[in-house]
């Protein structure tokens, strides 16, 4: 059960506070509903490129992290395709600080193009680290733009390539903080030693006078329904070959999103799980093999995985993989393994309140869902779920024409 | 009217406290530390064993032993032993050290009556079956040659098999050590090497008497294992510096990893040098960041540390940068070295320096896991507490002159290993 109160500030941030006294540290998590979902083609990596930018200096403060550092603070920051998610961890008695910084990159930027030519080439080195440099490192590249046609999923936070990066310019930068980062945009999660009334007056006064802005209604091009079989097969400089497989699955709203997520955990979680005893142990024509969720705000994706035992044929690599997800499409779970796999969701939530950063992150993404207070009951929601259910998102899901396959070939 | 550009006022941490162990024993003498705390109702419970018997012939004998111990033992398979734990909604984890060899059992406090016995056979009764030996051979063997195709992997590899050589610290494992693996040798190092005698015990959570009551009930007994144990101890002299360069054409970046042997935790200059090494590339504000990433966009990250192992301690610098600015980087590289040798760090830099080092400590104390491993760092190096009193001291006390000295002490270009994976 994790506490919290809320508040809205008359410009229209939302704020929640969660007071842990046995801490001496604090958090302020701050998440800002835009990610790469919010780009257009031809301009994609700009979320995350912002993110970056965000940490150049502010309209009233030069330097970030510096004055963080010198109160005993640490921050970081993450983007994904839904969310853009701002963090910083201190001494509780210095919470002062961490809204005087964060508050005043709502307020403005410093648009210093300094900081945009540096980022541009420190976001193109984190590129090829992270995706041209590494063997496997461009599937997503490839898989995304296989599984979506038309929604912006079909691009990765990274980006499309490293020219749209190099391209650009102050005017997209200033542009996109005006749309997306205002109050009325983002979600403010203050957690740790602090009490409501402190945090209520500390926000009042760094982040109310900062304006509304104007609300940006998001209106995504819809994916339609997708009705034949894909694949797409790449070589490259790998020692093994590997297979993607993604299937559609609902919105992370949706009534069935934990009903698959279950289903992931019970053809992958751990090693007592189908996928790895029956096709990594028993038929040995695996070295990997994961099945798991993108868990993604809009249509997510149902992934399967693998990299084949040398000698294994792709063809006896994917039947094999297909006939495990015939075989839960067509029998029922049964009771032990359902309850394994609940009681494994359980754990794992319990465990997640060992971390103040995870609550408040935590909190702050289930108040974007529509409310922070659906955290503490969600696990309800896998608790109750029957082995039919489980059947019937498997018998909607695993179909030939509803997936995307990816054959990732070692040259020879 | 509110004044942004002035920085709110901020205090110094103060306090910091540290939860100390309960110390304890079961019948057998095993020893048993306790870190008693946090609101949740579940438990981290370490078996923590030294690694015995180093056979450089044989480097990957404990690494798979620690990789195969829960896949069978006399009356339960592989798959049997993932049900059970899985079905209480219990984590069971190993991991290789250099140094130590550990396996967790991560735990709701009221499962431990059912969870415990698994890992006492897990512990005791493992007979690494051979179809479980042949398939991690193979399964292994595919991961490292997809490990051997990164840049950072290899730049590590060959760093430390150039400082520490055919130990634990460097050992340069080839896909032949695998298909030299035999099930024989696993059974030897099992038997040697998991025993009481051998084994320490920290537990962090909600961990009553009644919960040490069924611990000590289940491995407080004789245990089955009875080998000849002999405790690992190396010992390392100092190289030249040198230049390791492998090329690889189409490289887009180039790992860059140096740095030599130096001292490990149990030394009167390690705080010192911990300062240091903030300084130099220990945080996000540090000089390497600063100037390579921040300021000239080299890199997506570079970083330096220092390692304290049982028997050595070393220091290390490691970033991914542009192949075509790779010559460059190592310029800047050598030139920070450089400057913390000749000239004082300014009083603003090494006060914001203190502030940061005192409230990142505090805030790796978030909960009893924390706790305990703050313990294990001390405990294992044979130190007290007064070791991070010493550190807290040295932190808000040293001055520019004396990091300046520790600089020419220990941070020398010219005395590191240099690998280079990529362009130059």
């Amino acid at each position: 059960m994790i506490n919290f109160n809320r508040f809205t500030l008359a410009n229209g941030l939302k704020v929640l506070v969660h007071e842990d006294p046995t801490t001496p540290m604090a958090v302020l998590n701050i998440l800002y509903d835009v990610g790469a979902r919010d780009e257009e083609e031809g301009r994609t990596g700009f979320a995350h490129l912002f993110e970056h930018l965000m940490f150049g200096g502010s309209i009233n403060i030069p330097s970030y992290d510096e004055p963080l550092q010198r109160v005993g603070g640490e921050n970081n920051a993450f983007t994904s395709n839904d969310i853009t998610n701002y963090y910083i961890t201190l001494p509780a008695a210095n919470i002062e600080t961490a809204f005087w910084l964060e508050s005043d990159r709502m307020l403005s930027l410093a648009f210093s193009e300094k900081s945009l030519e540096t980022q541009r080439n420190v976001v193109c080195e984190e590129f090829k680290q992270r995706y041209l440099n590494q063997p496997y490192g461009d599937v997503w590249l490839k898989l995304r733009p296989l599984a979506y046609q038309n929604h912006p999923y079909r691009w990765a936070t990274i980006g499309q390539d490293l020219a749209q990066i190099e391209n650009a310019k102050m005017e997209d930068v200033k542009a996109f903080f005006k749309k997306h980062y205002n109050p009325q945009n983002a979600i403010l999660v203050v957690g740790g030693n602090v009490k409501t009334e402190e945090v209520k007056e500390l926000a009042e006064k760094w982040f109310e006078p900062i304006p509304a802005g104007d609300k940006y209604v998001r209106n995504l091009p819809k994916e339609p329904e997708q009705t034949a079989v894909r694949s797409l097969t790449v070589n490259a400089d790998v020692p093994l070959n590997a297979i993607y497989m993604a299937f559609k699955m609902p919105a992370r709203l949706d009534a069935n999103y934990q009903v698959f997520d279950l289903l992931s955990d019970i053809l992958s979680q751990g090693q007592s799980s189908r996928l790895f005893n029956s096709l990594l142990k028993e038929q040995k024509l695996f070295s990997e093999i994961n099945a798991y969720i993108t868990s993604s705000l809009d249509e997510g994706l149902f992934i399967v995985d693998g990299k084949l035992v040398e000698g294994v044929t792709m063809e006896q690599a994917e039947t094999a993989i297909w006939q495990e997800l015939d075989k839960i499409a067509a029998e029922l779970v049964s009771e032990n393994e359902l309850t394994k796999v609940k009681n494994k969701s359980e754990s794992i939530m319990v465990f997640a309140e060992m971390s103040l950063l995870d609550k408040a992150m935590n909190l702050a993404y289930y108040e974007l869902l529509g409310d922070a207070a659906l955290l503490n009951v969600e696990i309800n929601k896998y608790l109750s779920i029957t082995a039919e259910q489980i059947q019937q998102v498997a018998q909607e899901t695993f179909k030939k024409e509803k997936s995307s396959t990816l054959y990732y070939l070692a040259n020879a | 009217m509110l004044n942004r550009t002035v920085a709110p006022a901020f205090k110094q941490v103060n306090d910091i406290n540290f939860i100390k162990p309960t110390a304890k024993q079961l019948k057998n003498g095993l020893p048993v530390y306790v870190v008693n705390a946090g609101d949740q109702e579940l438990v981290r419970i370490e078996f923590i064993f030294e690694n015995v018997n180093w056979d450089a012939q044989k480097p990957l004998q404990a690494i798979a032993v620690n990789g195969l111990i829960n896949n069978g033992t006399k009356n339960l398979t592989a798959k049997e032993i993932a049900e059970k734990v899985d079905y209480y909604g219990a984590f069971l984890q190993t991991e290789y050290g250099a140094d130590l060899t550990t396996i967790t059992l991560y735990s709701l406090t009221k499962h431990l009556p059912s969870v415990l016995p698994i890992l006492w056979s897990v512990l005791n009764e493992s007979i690494f079956p051979q179809h479980e030996l042949d398939i991690y051979k193979q399964n292994q063997k595919q991961k490292l040659q997809v490990s051997l195709q990164k840049n950072d992997f290899l730049a590590r590899k060959n760093f430390a098999n150039s400082i520490f050589g055919q130990t634990p610290y460097g050992s340069d494992i080839s896909l032949t050590d695998y298909d030299q693996l035999q099930q024989s040798d696993l059974l030897d190092y099992f038997k040697a090497a998991f025993q009481p005698k051998n084994c320490t015990i920290i537990i962090a959570g909600k961990f009553l008497d009644k919960d040490f009551d069924v611990l000590d009930e289940v491995f407080g007994g004789a245990w089955e294992n009875a080998g000849t144990a002999v405790k690992n101890s190396f010992q390392f002299s100092e190289q030249e510096g040198k230049d390791l360069y492998i090329e690889k054409p189409e490289a887009l970046q180039s790992a860059i990893r140096m740095g030599n042997l130096s001292i490990s935790r149990t030394h009167e200059d390690f705080p010192a040098l911990q300062i240091l090494n903030c300084v130099f590339g220990g945080y996000f504000g540090s000089r390497l960041m600063a100037n390579i990433r921040e300021d000239k966009g080299y890199t997506y990250g570079i970083g330096s540390g220092i390692a304290s192992l049982k028997h050595a301690g070393y220091f290390f610098l490691a970033t991914e940068v542009g192949a075509d600015v790779c010559a460059s980087a190592l310029t800047e590289i050598e030139k920070e070295i450089n400057i913390l040798r000749s000239d004082l760090i300014a009083d603003e830099e090494l006060n914001l320096v203190r502030n940061f080092m005192l409230g990142s400590l505090l805030g790796s104390l978030e909960n009893a896991f924390s706790h305990a491993d703050k313990f294990k760092s001390i405990h294992f190096a044979g130190l007290g507490y007064d070791y991070y009193d010493n550190y807290i001291h040295t932190v808000k006390n040293i001055t520019a002159e004396r990091l300046k000295a520790v600089a020419n002490q220990y941070l020398d270009w010219n005395a590191m290993t240099r690998v280079v994976v990529g362009k130059k």
